[in-house]
């Protein structure tokens, strides 16, 4: 990161005038736009991974509760809290046990995402009308046949709802995944370059962006994992 | 208190930097102990100032939205939005174009707490039944008083679960306040040079404890501002799904 610092410091001498001030400098974005593929390759990476494994651990964690109802309560506790500490915090507190890197990065991410997730499956599994459940057990149905035939995909759209969310927060939560020596877009936000105009652009952009493009991308997954839901639109 | 906490490992050396003053890793300077009462006071003015602002301006807007029943594209996209600028983002781009200090700190925070009270005091004064608005303005009451003494109340558990979201994220945020030129909670975080690891444990210890301490704090408010007529009403709701759940076999205990 030092170097980093004084590659931008070696810059604005030579580049004077606009880079000097701490300008909005498109000359400069162009040129330097390589400084952000690392960063934003690791972010990428960061988010994809927390909000898979997010995903898995939850989405077992509410099928579970969703035969055992008394187990709600307390995963909605433990998760909670999990949700509350911020994920800052939570970088340096896992530091003596998983110590710097992607890893601890890695798992307080995911920490976070449990309640957003855990919480929509409930509710979309919740949500499956009765008349549904009735007319599958009508057909014989086992209770696994069921899940999976009529319950689940009826709570589609409410559990890719909770990814949506999931990954959105993510992507911002990961930027500050640096402080736990994970990389990612947020080390183009510390030191001098907090106020260098260009760079809080791009930098900011880029999330912005990713945050966005994954949102779509779970969007189109959904439409075409429910395509009932476009005949019923339409 | 060394020996006691021993067993903690670096946890109990970031413990013991909490309670106890100790001179800087590069020396010369006290750090720990009372300082971080300091940095917790400076910690708490920064989220409260911006939590205030941020109430005083989004409750009001979110109420004559909701009553009028319009706009609900401002009121829910802005915190979709909000959701996906990360907030160190938020902060660095308030930092460069308008400069550093504490003041463009709470602004950049203020900004982060609007669109969950926005958006809350938004949905709680809708989701008020349409009858009981229809009841009151029958009685002769006028918009203003129903927005008051009909909406506002009944609205007031959403709202303050807007109050505590926003709490908790200004909070978790002003942690990296240090960087755009704020004192806060982060400061030892961020310069483990001076502080050490046991610094920047200590007040992470002390960040996460603030942080759950507001969301239990607010919970409570929540439940005490819903009227009492609204929490039968969902208890009895919650009973009946129970009995639902039952009768479709699925296992209860």
């Amino acid at each position: 990161m030092i170097l980093e610092l004084a590659q931008v410091e070696i810059h604005r001498r030579s580049t004077g005038g606009c880079v000097q001030n701490d300008g909005f400098c498109p000359d400069w974005i162009v040129h330097n736009l390589d400084r952000y593929v690392d960063p934003f390759r690791e972010q990428v990476v960061l988010v994809v991974v927390s909000v898979a494994i997010g995903f898995v651990i939850a989405s077992a964690l509410a099928l579970l509760a969703h035969r055992r109802r008394w187990l709600v309560g307390p995963i909605i506790g433990v998760t909670g809290v999990l949700y509350t500490i911020p994920s800052l915090a939570a970088f340096f507190l896992l530091q003596p046990i998983t110590g710097r890197g992607s890893l601890t990065a890695i798992i307080a991410l995911v920490a976070y995402t449990l309640l957003i997730i855990f919480r929509n499956v409930t509710t979309g599994l919740r949500g499956v009308p009765a008349e549904a459940t009735d007319a599958g057990r009508g057909l014989g149905l086992t209770d696994n046949q069921l899940l999976w035939k009529v319950e689940v995909p009826l709570a589609l759209p409410e559990i890719m709802a909770g990814l949506r969310i999931a990954s959105t927060t993510t992507v911002g939560l990961a930027t500050l995944a640096f402080f736990a020596g994970a990389g990612g877009l947020g080390e183009r936000f510390v030191g001098s370059q907090i106020v260098f105009k260009s760079n809080v652009v791009v930098a900011g952009a880029l999330c912005v962006l990713l945050a966005v493009a994954l949102d779509l991308i779970i969007l189109l997954v959904q439409r075409l994992l429910t395509p009932w839901t476009r005949a019923r639109a339409t | 208190m060394h020996t006691t906490l021993a067993f903690l490992g670096q946890f109990g050396d970031g413990i013991d930097f909490i309670f106890h003053q100790r001179e800087s890793r590069g020396g010369g300077v006290q750090v720990g102990g009372s300082e971080m009462l300091d940095l917790t006071w400076q910690h708490l003015k920064l989220s409260g100032a911006a939590l205030g602002i941020a109430t005083l301006v989004a409750v009001p807007v979110g109420l004559v939205l909701g009553h009028i029943r319009r706009f609900s594209f401002l009121a829910i996209s802005v915190s979709n939005i909000g959701r996906a600028v990360p907030t160190l983002a938020l902060l660095a781009f308030f930092a460069a174009y308008l400069g550093l200090g504490f003041g463009n700190v709470v602004f950049a925070l203020t900004l982060l707490a609007i669109p969950p009270i926005l958006t809350n005091t938004y949905i709680g004064v809708y989701q008020v039944d349409r009858d009981t608005v229809d009841a009151a303005h029958g009685m002769g009451m006028s918009d203003a008083q129903i927005v008051r003494r009909v909406e506002l109340p009944l609205a007031m558990a959403t709202i303050a679960g807007g109050v505590r979201t926003s709490a908790v994220n200004v909070i978790a945020t002003a942690t990296i306040a240090p960087l755009a030129g704020a004192t806060s909670l982060g400061f030892p975080i961020l310069n483990a040079q001076i502080y050490g690891p046991e610094g920047q444990i200590g007040a992470a210890i002390v960040v996460a404890v603030l942080a759950v301490a507001a969301d239990v704090l607010l919970g409570l408010v929540q439940r005490a501002a819903t009227p009492r007529g609204v929490r039968l009403e969902a208890e009895d709701r919650e009973r009946r799904s129970f009995t639902m759940f039952r009768k479709r076999g699925v296992q209860t205990t």
